[in-house]
């Protein structure tokens, strides 16, 4: 809190409107949206819903190893965007998504590429806590199972216990991993999401608002899995908490009506912001 | 409140809270009206099912009994097996009535006349042989004896027993005359009439004669035909379902099909019949009147049934599960059948089982498909002839005999506890499935 009091107050106090570049009508994202080794890269992103441009032209890397947040006010498509990442939007109808989306190369909206395996290599928590009504080991054992990750029991109840382990799960629920995963708290379920999506190995993992519905001690469990998850995997989470952006990311994008406004290193972001509306944004002006 | 003779206290404004309490009586006593309108309702409806199943039993349970005599039969060994082979064919060919009629006369030895004896020989029912048959076969050694058998009485004597023939009336309106009615009486007066419970009921056919009249074909009819129809009509309509909800693309085509399922659903089931007497009959050569094609006409019938609830579970099941499998990799199909399927199940499962008791008490598709048949055998499989309780339940209510009236009300039992069974089956299938969270 202290320091996001700070960013705000240096904002408004250094930055004048003639500074931000491009000006308060210019929707071109503002600062370097590439980085050097991409795990994903996103250009000139368009997505619809029916007749509805939903994101408008949007490109944007994530990095190895780095987490990328996504902020802005609701509806801005953020969470579309972040869809569009492992073509979750597929199962909308009338969604369409065009421009090009690379996952170490390769374009994962081309026609030969299967989503299925896809999914298994990027991987997604929501909003709501959702297990799988069944008991806490199946949530996590599914996604192996199917994947045939394992090939026996022992090998699938280590690769059970990792996970937990990984998500800080472990020793809350290792007495009754066969009790139904509905049963666990709000924080524990996302936790359990959590293990559930790292136990197929992912490469990326996206995360839309993950501590919404999380009390302030379940989000600060959360977001220090989120911090050493980072080590392994590519993070992309979306987040209408600003604190929050400031405190587990890198790199911070700001969304607005379907555009990315700005792009840049979280910490520039929130203490230099250059276009006006993302000033406007963080200091509370509006959103 | 502007007239200060109702509401002296002008100066300070009327409060929110002041309106709300006065409207609270009023709110209250619509409720109260509301709960109590509901309340007759049920109560108008436990009445109604109160009587119907009053009626229904007091008219039946008497058929669960039969009417029998105790007879000291002789079964001489040159009627019912001359040659001594002991054959179960020559023994069931035998003649068991002879032997009958002669314990009857030395029972009624002042009987001479030729007519009286055609009446004395006739309080016996005509399939009372075939039961001292089925006796002797399962135990040849009864032949050379005398023994007591129970002799199945003629329905005629049987209503008289049960007391819905009234003595009082005019010789001339009754069934049975005075004089069968003192051979009754002396029988009784001997300890030589009995009801006992009735077997026959439950293991025998149809029959032009109401106490030999049983409802186990009907049953097993019944039985064949349900069976196939669920086989056939559960696996399609819930594919069905699954398909139109979960995998097919939204676009006209659809919205016709959508349209036309609902629209089916309405369709007088009559229709159907027709549509299986020419389609499954007149095209495809099924056999008619057997539970295949009675099977494959109540499928159809059922089939929208099944697909609109079925449709529903699928719809009630939430995005997010849906969203959980797919985002950890599995495919549509593994998504639909591990998570969505196993959650939607208890509702598919409500769905089939009102299609499948709407299938049960079909009658009117049935009669265009021959089940109507007079058939006594009892049905051994599905291409067997065969026809289905509440068919038998219709050709009995329309039968003259008075016998077949308590038969018609103890079949409808009958029918009944089949529903019942099936219920029970499907309210357990359904706690099983909703255990597994």
């Amino acid at each position: 809190m202290n320091t996001m009091a700070e960013a705000i107050d240096k904002t408004t106090g250094a930055m004048s409107a003639s500074e931000l570049a491009g000006g308060i009508h210019s929707r071109a994202t503002v600062g370097d949206f590439t980085v050097a080794d991409p795990r994903m890269s996103c250009r000139d992103v368009d997505v619809w819903y029916g007749s509805k441009q939903a994101i408008k032209g949007v490109s944007l890397d994530i990095a190895q190893n780095e987490v990328l947040s996504m902020i802005g006010p609701s509806g801005c498509g953020k969470s579309t965007f972040l869809r569009c990442l492992n073509r979750m939007n597929d199962t909308i109808d009338g969604c369409r998504v065009t421009g090009s989306i690379r996952l170490d190369g390769q374009d994962i909206y081309d026609r030969s590429l299967d989503p299925v395996p896809l999914r298994a290599r990027v991987g997604m928590v929501f909003q709501k806590p959702n297990p799988f009504p069944k008991s806490i080991y199946e949530n996590v054992a599914y996604g192996p199972r199917i994947h045939g990750l394992t090939n026996n029991r022992t090998e699938l109840d280590a690769l059970v216990e990792s996970s937990l382990r990984k998500a800080g799960l472990w020793e809350e629920v290792k007495d009754r991993l066969d009790q139904p995963g509905t049963g666990l708290s709000g924080g524990q379920q996302q936790r359990l999401c959590i293990a559930r999506t790292i136990a197929v190995s992912p490469e990326v993992i996206l995360m839309d608002e993950p501590c919404s519905a999380l009390d302030p001690i379940a989000t600060a469990i959360v977001e220090e899995l989120i911090d050493e998850l980072r080590a392994n995997y590519s993070i992309a989470i979306v987040t209408h908490s600003m604190q929050q952006a400031a405190r587990v990311s890198q790199r911070t994008a700001y969304f607005h009506l379907g555009d990315l406004i700005e792009v840049g290193e979280t910490n520039d972001i929130f203490t230099n912001p250059r276009h006006k509306l993302t000033e406007d944004y963080i200091t509370g002006r509006f959103g | 409140m502007t007239d200060p003779s109702v509401n002296p206290d002008t100066s300070t404004p009327r409060r929110a809270i002041d309106v709300v309490n006065a409207s609270l009586k009023r709110r209250y006593a619509k409720e109260r009206r509301f709960r109590l309108l509901g309340a007759t309702a049920v109560g108008l409806g436990l009445v109604f099912v109160l009587l119907l199943f009053a009626d229904i039993v007091g008219k039946g349970y008497t058929a669960f009994q039969q009417t029998y005599y105790r007879l000291p039969v002789t079964l001489s060994a040159d009627l019912v097996d001359p040659e001594g082979t002991r054959d179960p064919r020559t023994l069931a060919r035998a003649d068991y009535m002879t032997p009958i009629r002669q314990s009857l006369r030395q029972l009624f030895p002042e009987v001479k006349d030729r007519r009286e004896r055609r009446q004395l020989n006739s309080i016996v029912s005509v399939g009372a042989p075939q039961l001292i048959a089925e006796a002797v076969i399962a135990n040849p050694d009864l032949i050379g004896t005398t023994s007591d058998f129970w002799i199945l009485a003629d329905d005629d004597i049987d209503m008289l027993v049960k007391g819905y023939i009234d003595r009082n009336a005019p010789e001339s309106d009754r069934r049975v005359d005075d004089r069968v009615i003192g051979w009754i009486d002396r029988l009784e007066d001997e300890g030589r009439v009995a009801k006992r419970f009735n077997t026959i009921f439950f293991t025998h056919g149809t029959s032009r004669e109401p106490e030999l009249a049983g409802i186990a074909g009907a049953l097993m009819g019944s039985f064949y035909t349900l069976v196939l129809a669920l086989a056939l009509s559960f696996p399609i309509g819930v594919g069905a379902a699954i398909y139109l909800e979960e995998f097919a693309p939204r676009n006209r085509w659809t919205d016709l099909i959508e349209v036309n399922i609902n629209n089916l659903a309405a369709v007088p089931s009559i229709v159907f019949g027709l549509l299986g007497l020419a389609v499954f009959i007149g095209f495809f050569g099924v056999p008619r009147s057997t539970p295949l094609v009675a099977a494959l006409v109540l499928t159809l019938m059922t089939l929208p049934t099944i697909i609109i609830s079925s449709r529903a579970a699928l719809k009630s099941v939430p995005p997010s599960i849906r969203e959980a499998a797919l985002g950890v990799g599995a495919s549509p199909l593994q998504t639909q059948f591990h998570h969505v399927l196993p959650l939607a199940m208890p509702g598919m499962l409500t769905g089939t089982i009102l299609g499948m008791a709407q299938a049960l008490g079909e009658t009117a598709p049935l009669l265009m498909i021959g089940m109507i048949a007079f058939i006594v055998d009892v049905p051994g499989g599905f291409t067997d002839p065969a026809t289905v309780l509440p068919v038998q339940i219709f050709l009995w209510a329309d039968s003259p005999e008075r016998g077949f009236v308590e038969r018609t009300s103890a079949a409808i039992m009958v029918l009944l506890a089949f529903l019942f069974l099936m219920n029970l089956a499907a309210v357990l299938l359904r706690r099983r499935f909703e255990r597994r969270w």
